[in-house]
């Protein structure tokens, strides 16, 4: 199978298919192959692009009261397909669930995990077949000539897409069909799927991201001011590419990458501020901080639900039904915070700190070029890093919990300016600097995850009990489930040593300062 | 992958007919379909405007020097495809007596492929001989149109009595009434008796409509270009029974 793209001002068909009959062979004909097919499609795709990144691409196509959903892999190859009963269809965006359950799903599941599929390209499509008949009349190869029209995410036509498929035994022939083809005028072989072709009829791309990190380029000698400006920028636009999706609660990640581009900001305000125009970190910070703490109380609640199956799967004496009533406490609490939260999303007061916020960053002109981007993060890095290991090398056994987490907001702190100056630096150095970071950071995460809802569960069973809702199997249940929390916690407890040694080694912290030396900076950085 | 075998001594009873036929209903149905056309005449590949030549010839095929899969070509229809015939084909007896265990020769040749088909169709030439023996090992079950005569009848029993003499695998006899005069009384009476009394006959009657022999002007299925007419109808309650009988699901 070969598939083309057929761009522009380009030949009508009947011209087309004479001009390539013509190149092949003198007895090769077309013939009609039958009716157009109309059918309405769409692809779908988490809002971070998993599947296509793991080299999948799910399309549902209804046609003639058919509709279908169609898994395919990196070359095209059809992996899995399911037929969707009429009138049954899921209505999308959805979570991967609202797929029926078979080998499609089984393939979709473990790549799209919590992040709902959603729409990203919609299409009418019209397809017109055409055989390529031999001297004896005979189909050697069909093509198929597929023009679509997108509606969204926005109304474009995209470039007609032909696909060549021979007919067994009649290869050779085929590709002397494709060579002719490619000698049309405007007749290029397609360099990707025909979801890439909608996509840039809608000047979009597959796989982009508003405010990824890694899209951000800065140049080492960019004034520190007008590289913060550009950081921040790509850090509003994430958080505002979030917010549709957390107000119609589509899945649970909109609002956590929501909550990490306003931790980003928030951390660039008060780690880099000061090299932002007079009185722009501070007119801005306790509005970011009011954003972060609206978000918070609905994270938490999806946190622990998320965890919940896992967590009722480790009961040894309790019964995950006795758990129910606090499962419907957890559904009904992050209900009336949703509702709280998606209020304050809407309201003017966030409208206004977007909006503002913007203007601000767009209206950032450095006076000065000192200091330089790559002068500001190697001081910044720099003085991170010895936070982290100073804050480390305090805690003993008998520290308390709070010393953990106070480490753990350094390595964050760390660990975001890594990220946030992460063009100034060689990726494969970057990885190699943080690996010992991570690391600490996931041991730092579950001890203070287990702490902070083993407070929670005291705080939530205090509610239940007082409110009379509830019997004392699920009391019982959840006393089971802090006591497993409690045991997650000590093991990361015991963890945390080799961890952090691993960290403050001499080794470790040598990558991390490499990234501080102003003279090692890449040459792409500076592209 | 079940192996029907369209079969029988005499020719011009209406086997290819029924193999072209039978085969392109059988890929209608969503089963993936392979027809052999095993007669150097070519009458099956010249309905599916496919060429009568295999490279290296049946000599080829029979030795294994080249496998089946690579002659193998697709036809106009979904899912159907042919594996043409070869004038050299005309050899096949020959060739198979040089092969090891000739009699299991073709079944040999067809098991690569049963996961790329779920119905292969035998067309097999007018004999009996080394080549019918092998079909006959092969399939699943063997397809035999008859002309409604006595002798006819007869033929069909010599051909149940020497299947009965394998050893192990006996495929199983579906016969049907083909090419039937509706203005003969000889064809009327036998073709209305005999399905009734013998549980190796077929409901189903093919009868002789011009329809059919426009098959060879139209080059395709009559269940394709025509699949209201009435031959169609009858090749599809033909093809219900047979697909019933040799139990292909699906």
């Amino acid at each position: 199978m070969r598939e083309f793209v057929l761009d522009g001002e380009a030949p009508r068909d009947p011209d087309l298919l004479a001009v390539v009959a013509g190149a092949v062979s003198p007895d090769l004909a077309w013939a009609d192959g039958g009716r157009t097919r109309a059918s309405r499609r769409s692809w779908l795709d988490t809002f971070d692009w998993r599947l296509y990144r793991a080299g999948l691409t799910l399309e549902q196509a209804a046609c003639r009261g058919r509709t279908e959903l169609l898994l395919t892999g990196r070359d095209g190859d059809l992996l899995a397909s399911e037929t969707l009963a009429a009138g049954h269809e899921p209505r999308w965006p959805s979570l991967v669930s609202a797929l029926p359950a078979g080998p499609l799903r089984e393939l979709v599941e473990p790549v799209a995990g919590v992040r709902a599929l959603c729409p990203v390209v919609r299409a009418g499509s019209k397809v017109t077949q055409l055989r390529a008949l031999n001297d004896d009349a005979k189909t050697v190869a069909r093509l198929d000539i597929d023009r679509m029209s997108l509606t969204f995410p926005a109304r474009a036509d995209a470039p007609a897409r032909l696909t060549l498929t021979p007919v067994r035994g009649y290869g050779a022939v085929t590709d002397r069909i494709g060579e002719a083809i490619l000698r049309v005028p405007r007749i290029s072989a397609a360099r990707g799927s025909a979801l890439e072709t909608a996509l840039a009829a809608a000047g979009l791309r597959a796989g982009d991201l508003p405010g990824k990190a890694t899209s951000v380029q800065l140049s080492p000698s960019m004034p520190a001011a007008a590289a913060l400006a550009t950081i921040l920028t790509a850090q509003l636009d994430a958080l505002e590419a979030n917010v549709p999706g957390t107000i119609r609660d589509i899945d649970t990640e909109f609002l956590h990458d929501l909550r990490i581009a306003v931790r980003r900001t928030r951390s660039a305000i008060k780690l880099c501020g000061r090299a932002l125009p007079a009185g722009l970190a501070s007119d801005f910070r306790a509005e970011f901080r009011w954003l972060g703490d609206l978000t918070t109380p609905t994270r938490d609640l999806d946190v622990y639900l998320l965890g919940y199956a896992r967590m009722t799967a480790g009961l040894v004496a309790a019964s995950p039904a006795d758990l129910c009533p606090f499962h419907d406490y957890l559904m009904r609490s992050r209900a009336a915070q949703y509702r709280r939260l998606a209020a304050g999303l809407r309201s003017a007061r966030f409208a206004q700190l977007t909006t503002s916020w913007r203007a601000a960053l767009e209206d950032v002109r450095p006076a000065r070029k000192r200091p330089a981007v790559a002068q500001l993060a190697a001081a910044r890095i720099s003085a991170a890093q010895r936070k982290a290991v100073q804050t480390g090398q305090l805690i003993s056994a008998a520290s308390p919990p709070e010393s953990l987490h106070e480490l753990r907001k350094r390595c964050k702190v760390l660990r975001y300016l890594v990220e946030m100056f992460g063009s100034l630096h060689d990726p494969a150095q970057r990885w190699q600097a943080v690996r010992e970071l991570k690391a600490l950071q996931d041991c730092l995460g579950a001890f203070q995850d287990a702490e902070v809802q083993r407070a929670e569960i005291r705080a939530f069973a205090g509610q239940l009990l007082a409110d009379r809702s509830v019997p004392a199997e699920t009391l019982l249940a959840m006393g089971e489930i802090a006591a497993g929390l409690a045991v997650a916690q000590r093991e990361a407890r015991r963890e945390f040593d080799g961890r952090f040694a691993d960290f403050a080694s001499a080794a470790s912290q040598a990558r991390l300062a490499a990234l501080t030396r102003t003279d090692g900076l890449t040459r792409t950085a500076g592209a | 992958m079940k192996i029907f075998a369209t079969y029988n001594i005499k020719g011009g009873v209406g086997k290819t007919a029924t193999a072209v036929n039978l085969g392109y209903l059988a890929a209608r149905d969503g089963h993936r379909v392979l027809l052999w056309d095993l007669d150097p005449q070519g009458a099956a590949s010249y309905l599916f405007r496919i060429k009568p030549r295999v490279k290296g010839g049946g000599r080829a095929l029979i030795k294994g020097t080249k496998s089946i899969d690579s002659a193998i070509k697709g036809t106009d229809f979904d899912g159907l495809d042919l594996l043409p015939a070869d004038f050299t084909y005309r050899n096949l007896d020959l060739l198979l007596d040089a092969a090891k265990r000739p009699a299991r020769r073709l079944a040999a040749l067809l098991a690569p492929l049963k996961d790329e088909y779920d119905a292969v169709f035998l067309d097999c030439p007018p004999s009996i001989s080394l080549l019918s023996e092998s079909v006959l090992h092969a399939a699943d079950l063997l397809l035999v149109p008859l002309i409604p005569t006595t002798l006819s009848v007869r033929t069909l029993d010599q051909l149940t009595e020497f299947i009965g003499g394998f050893n192990g695998h006996r495929p199983d006899v579906l016969a049907f009434f083909s090419m039937i005069d509706r203005r003969k009384r000889l064809h009327t009476q036998i073709a209305t008796e005999l399905p009734a009394q013998r549980p190796d006959f077929a409901a189903t009657m093919i009868p002789a409509l011009s329809v059919i022999e426009q098959m060879s002007v139209r080059r395709a299925p009559v269940t394709a270009f025509s699949p209201r007419s009435e031959a169609a109808r009858q090749y599809g309650h033909l093809w219900q029974e047979a697909r019933e009988r040799a139990g292909l699901t699906g």
